[in-house]
């Protein structure tokens, strides 16, 4: 029995500006499937993942989550995946905790202290829990942030723009192990990195924009 | 989504609290600007009475557009905007919780100061209760489609000039209600007529302009 597609790219293209960053890019993914989208700076990585939120529209094709269009099911595909940028997401007035529980709301997730805090804590960061983000150091606040996947484990697609940016080798290996965890419960994750990761996956797709690139130019 | 709206409301309101001099500084700029009328004109009671209207809601409606720029631009920038857009939560019902937000930092402020400095330019008691209501009834309309206009200029350099350009034409009969009521009540000529206009903009308001802002910020985002 083959996996169950849930996420379905279909002839992708992506126009910015002037420059034709990727087209005909077509893949899909089931549950426990990992997605890596490599490539140069300014292949298009990040506009590919906004793309895949929903933030962007792609120039021309189109991405189906369960056999639907995500146009047409914005909100219904909003509550199934998790975005974490390349910024933060974070308030620098407000502490890691109020940024973590108005994210968790906004998510329609449960908002209580308590379970803020564990999820801080598995990124060594509920120490600085009550701290102003704007005082914590870069790579505090990149474990803030990825604290929302803590708290995401119900939620089936994430989507990840370079996560391992700024962590030391502690949190890279936390990151690693609740990515594994993820993808072992039927999970998905598409992800961006630099890095050589190791995350245990069924399977591990690559979308190379690179070849794309070339492809494109000796057509 | 009431759950969302509070969240959006309880977020800003805590951010508003700790940046305290932002909002201080439109309510200021209100005080200075109508205190320096009556200094600059000259104390002539009738002649204060007669402008008083008009300098009280022009630096009302000045004082609401200064706090625009600081409405989406931040979130813009810290990613939190594009959160929001991803929320699960209709968009709509979180750029409600803005505006509401925005009124309660920018436009209620000044709702509550503006009778004590009507009493500068010797506006009679009633006149005084009339330019609260008007206050109540049109600043909020002022955030909402102020809001419009500042989604539309999300991430334009120079927004700001943009967004007196684009929201000044649609304040305009806002201001010339709001001013009036003011007027008719000074002339003793009742004042209803007006507030039933201003409350039909603040209805029309409600309806359409989170409807447009959303819109506005999902383009901002491309």
């Amino acid at each position: 029995m083959g996996i169950a597609v849930m996420l379905e790219a279909i002839e992708l293209e992506c126009i910015r500006g002037e420059r034709r960053l990727f087209s005909g890019l077509s893949f899909s993914l089931g549950s426990g499937e990992l997605l890596r989208v490599v490539g140069a700076n300014g292949s298009g990585k990040t506009s590919l993942l906004r793309i895949m939120c929903g933030l962007v529209e792609p120039s021309a094709g189109a991405l189906r989550w369960q056999g639907r269009s995500i146009r047409t099911e914005r909100e219904e595909y909003s509550r199934n995946l998790v975005f974490i940028g390349h910024l933060n997401a974070l308030k620098d007035d407000l502490t890691a905790l109020e940024n973590l529980q108005v994210a968790a709301a906004l998510a329609g997730m449960p908002a209580d202290a308590a379970r803020m805090l564990a999820a801080l804590d598995c990124f060594g960061v509920a120490h600085c829990a009550e701290l102003p983000a704007k005082v914590l150091s870069q790579g505090q606040r990149r474990r803030a942030a990825l604290a929302r996947l803590a708290l995401s484990s119900a939620v089936p697609l994430w989507i990840l723009d370079e996560p391992f940016s700024a962590l030391d080798v502690a949190a890279v290996v936390e990151l690693e192990r609740l990515l594994a965890a993820h993808l072992a419960s039927g999970g998905m994750v598409v992800l961006t990195t630099h890095q050589e990761v190791q995350v245990v996956a069924q399977a591990v797709l690559r979308v190379d924009l690179d070849l794309h690139a070339a492809a494109l130019l000796a057509a | 989504m009431i759950r969302a709206l509070a969240w959006v409301l309880r977020r800003d309101m805590l951010l508003a609290f700790r940046r305290r001099g932002d909002v201080v500084n439109a309510l200021v700029f209100f005080v200075i600007v109508v205190s320096l009328f009556p200094l600059g004109v000259g104390p002539e009671p009738n002649q204060l009475r007669g402008m008083a209207p008009g300098v009280l809601w022009v630096a009302a409606l000045l004082a609401c557009m200064l706090s625009l720029a600081r409405l989406f631009a931040p979130d813009h920038q810290d990613g939190t905007l594009e959160q929001m857009l991803l929320a699960g939560e209709p968009l709509v019902v979180l750029v409600m919780g803005k505006a509401i937000s925005h009124w309660l930092v920018s436009g209620l402020p000044l709702v509550l100061i503006a009778p004590l400095l009507g009493l500068q330019f010797d506006l009679p008691g009633n006149a005084l209760a009339v330019l609260s209501v008007s206050l109540l009834l049109g600043t909020p309309v002022l955030s909402l489609i102020g809001a419009v206009g500042a989604a539309l200029t999300l991430g334009v350099r120079g927004s700001g000039v943009l967004v007196a350009l684009l929201v000044l034409p649609l304040f305009v009969p806002v201001l010339i209600f709001g001013a009036g009521s003011v007027g008719a009540a000074v002339a003793g000529t009742g004042a209803e007529a007006h507030f039933l206009l201003l409350g039909g903009f603040l209805a029309l308001s409600v309806v359409l302009a989170p409807w447009a802002c959303a819109a506005a910020l999902r383009i901002a985002m491309e």
